[in-house]
């Protein structure tokens, strides 16, 4: 059969390429800069954007390097000046129906439509299209979409169509009236969109950011009759590092709460606490399901994305999904009622912000079923990057401040509250904790690596007082919906399924710094790994300040006061949006 | 014609797949004369596309309506030899006269407005056809006229 490997001729020297790949990718592994706009790696090319180009021997004109497959022998010319006049009339005509406000926009420091301006040495403006009036659309609680500022790339579209199955947006209209937008040209808010905000991860220009919140919390620091109260996502403190210039995968959750205290938040809590809390919940409902014969599998409801892919599409699955609140909405819940009553604070005395690495947290927080008597549990919600914002815009120097650790009672947390921040390890710490529930031992080696790595769906079976369960992780809704369809085919070897909208979890949310590579998410990863190794308190039931939240406030997990608080409900929603 | 159900053209269309779509798309305009939203919602489902998909194809193609006709359909022709003819300005005309964009229609429901391609009534233009009727050698002003005619007709007006 044909060779493994292939030899074409590029700028005058020989590079190996595989049979079949397109030459985009050859390109990139020997190290030769093309630049485009609009490819992503493992997702369909399109050819959209023009600026891969090169000149290929015996074509007539250039072609699109993403979408051009590798011959034996072919000879490139990947910066001829003819490619390199091509390259920069395509970032002239792009910008030519543009509005020239980068001073203004939220993506001035990471634009890649302004980079490549930069790079081709575009400094005059020579075409001057006409522009479409369009409206931003500031419907959606998570996301805002701009259309002037988009390029008509497509990465918006075909990932929420390709890695998340949820299409909410395509193409709308033709030529020059063409636009990304909802079916009917609604607002994002009435669509199937989750708000998971991988849109905003891939959009290479202003035109997608998060619904900011920052405005809401300057305005609560500095009222002096609130109490500033704030939690820290698993998955925040290994990437808000990123954003302020530090190498990928750094730990700076001390210097990150000095931060939060610097900035003037009152109190400082650790959402990592209450992810110990979901698994004493969640595990015991999961053990509570099998000994009562409840309904299997059982699916994980941290990931708010996820739970609105479910009301939309797989309804028939609303009773598998764990009652239990996201650790977000259990630490807003304890806070304005246990820490409200113990502070002597009234509920709406206090201001209650998250920091996450999450779009769709931004929704969660303003669901209906999280308000209790009109005052929700969670006031406003910040990304990592808005976060990372606060901090330039207070100049906080990261290197003048000294670590510190987050308030108590919510501040101590395990490792394993810790691992939530990446796909499986809600599932890890839930197997530790229900492996207790289930013997009244803790397992010898806690370490499960099959539930480990970026590997989109991970199973595994586990052992359990003699009870042999059947495990799955996922990430990234398209494989999600591929698992469902297994189970509404007859599949019944799984018990629990840990879900996570965005693909490798929360260390790739959408509110996480942009730009970042699958190099950058694996580094997230494996220092959230390195500190589930170095640390000695690894199960969420031996958090001390968990246990002793349940002596003095909740009772037992289930119990009545874990119902009312820490549980909900969720509902069928329309598909056809 | 107009009873015909638009299960009755789906059901035309069991096993359809995406390539299908267009054709679906036509026929279910020729029963209900535009593409109402649950229609296109319909059409999604039948043929397991998200709706998104559906509209977004659908908006690609002139050929295609969302509003429901006016009781008067103005087609206003577009095509190269009633351009050279000073279509444009019988065009910007309309717009301004009926305060429509193409494909919309006025919210008493009297008039509709599509822009066409070529009719093939080269020799009348600029040419407009309003419920079938062709009135040739549009000008600006000759054109509000004839509409203003057609509004002050309205009330007994046949419209099929």
């Amino acid at each position: 059969m044909g060779t493994d490997v292939i030899t074409i001729e590029v700028n005058n020297k020989k590079i190996e390429a595989t049979p079949g790949e397109m030459l985009l990718t050859a390109l990139r592994r020997a190290g030769i800069k093309v630049p485009t706009l609009c490819h992503m790696e493992d997702l369909s090319p399109t050819g959209a954007c023009r600026l891969c180009v090169v000149e290929v021997a015996g074509q007539r004109s250039l072609v699109p390097s993403c979408a051009f497959p590798v011959n034996e022998g072919m000879k490139v010319q990947t910066h001829s000046p003819r490619v390199m006049r091509a390259r920069k009339t395509v970032v002239e005509l792009l910008l030519a129906n543009h509005p020239d406000d980068c001073l203004y926009c939220v993506r001035n420091d990471n634009c890649q439509l302004r980079e490549m301006a930069c790079q081709l040495g575009v400094r005059e403006r020579r075409y001057c299209g006409e522009r479409n009036d369009y409206k931003v659309d500031i419907s959606s609680p998570s996301i805002v979409r701009d259309p002037a500022k988009c390029i008509l790339c497509g990465k918006c579209v075909r990932v929420c169509e390709e890695v998340q199955a949820v299409s909410a947006i395509d193409f709308i209209g033709r030529g020059r009236q063409a636009h990304v937008g909802t079916v009917f040209d609604q607002g994002l808010n009435v669509s199937r969109c989750i708000n998971c905000g991988q849109c905003v991860m891939v959009c290479p220009t202003g035109a997608l950011r998060e619904q900011s919140h920052a405005k809401e919390v300057h305005a609560a620091i500095n009222d002096p009759k609130k109490l500033v109260v704030v939690q820290h996502a698993p998955a925040v403190s290994v990437t808000l590092a990123e954003e302020l210039g530090l190498k990928p995968g750094s730990d700076i959750n001390g210097i990150m709460v000095a931060a939060l205290r610097a900035l003037g938040f009152d109190r400082v809590f650790d959402t990592s606490f209450t992810a110990d809390l979901t698994i004493m919940e969640e595990a015991s409902e999961l053990v509570q399901r099998i000994r009562t014969g409840g309904k299997l599998p059982m699916f994980t409801s941290c990931s708010p994305g996820w739970i609105k892919y479910v009301e939309h599409f797989y309804p028939e699955f609303l009773g598998n999904l764990s009652t239990c609140k996201s650790p977000q909405q259990m630490m807003g819940a304890i806070i304005k009622s246990y820490y409200a009553k113990t502070n002597n604070l009234r509920p709406e005395d206090i201001f209650s912000a998250s920091i996450m690495p999450c779009t769709a947290k931004k929704f969660e927080a303003q669901r209906q079923e999280m308000l209790k008597d009109g005052v929700a549990d969670v006031d406003a919600v910040l990304t990592t990057r808005e976060l990372a914002r606060m901090i330039r815009l207070h100049g906080l120097d990261l290197n003048a401040l000294q670590p510190d650790t987050a308030d108590s009672p919510f501040g101590r947390r395990s490792t394993a509250g810790k691992l939530f921040g990446a796909t499986g390890g809600v599932m890890e710490a839930a197997v530790r904790t229900a492996h207790f529930l289930l013997t009244g031992k803790d397992m010898d080696n806690p370490r499960l690596t099959d539930l480990r790595g970026l590997k989109a769906v991970k199973e595994t079976k586990v052992t359990v007082a003699g009870v042999e369960l059947g495990i799955a992780v996922v990430s990234g809704l398209s494989n999600a919906a591929k698992l469902l369809g297994e189970i509404k085919a007859g599949r019944s070897d799984l018990h629990f399924i840990e879900v996570m909208t965005c693909p490798g979890g929360c260390i790739a949310g959408g509110g996480q710094p942009l730009n970042g590579d699958v190099q950058a998410v694996r580094q997230r990863m494996q220092t959230l790994y390195n500190i589930d190794r170095d640390e000695h308190l690894r199960f969420s039931h031996r958090n001390e300040d968990v246990q002793r939240l349940y002596e003095e406030f909740l009772g037992k997990p289930l119990g009545e006061v874990s119902h009312h608080l820490l549980h909900t409900h969720y509902e069928q929603r329309p598909i056809g949006i | 014609m107009s009873a015909e159900d638009i299960e009755a053209v789906l059901a035309r269309h069991p096993n359809g797949k995406r390539d299908s779509l267009i054709p679906i798309l036509q026929e279910v305009q020729e029963v209900k004369g535009f593409l109402s939203n649950d229609v296109i919602v319909r059409i999604g489902q039948h043929l397991n596309l998200p709706p998104s998909k559906v509209y977004g194809v659908a908006t690609f193609y002139n050929q295609f309506r969302f509003q429901a006709p006016g009781k008067f359909h103005v087609q206003l022709c577009r095509g190269t030899a009633c351009h050279v003819k000073g279509s444009l300005g019988v065009l910007d005309a309309v717009k301004r006269h009926l305060k429509l964009e193409p494909g919309q229609t006025s919210r008493d429901g009297v008039f509709s407005l599509e822009v066409v391609a070529c009719i093939g009534a080269c020799g009348l233009a600029p040419v407009i056809n309003v419920n079938g009727e062709f009135h040739a050698r549009m000008t600006p002003k000759k054109v509000t006229e004839i509409l203003d005619s057609y509004r002050s007709n309205a009330g007994d007006a046949k419209h099929d």
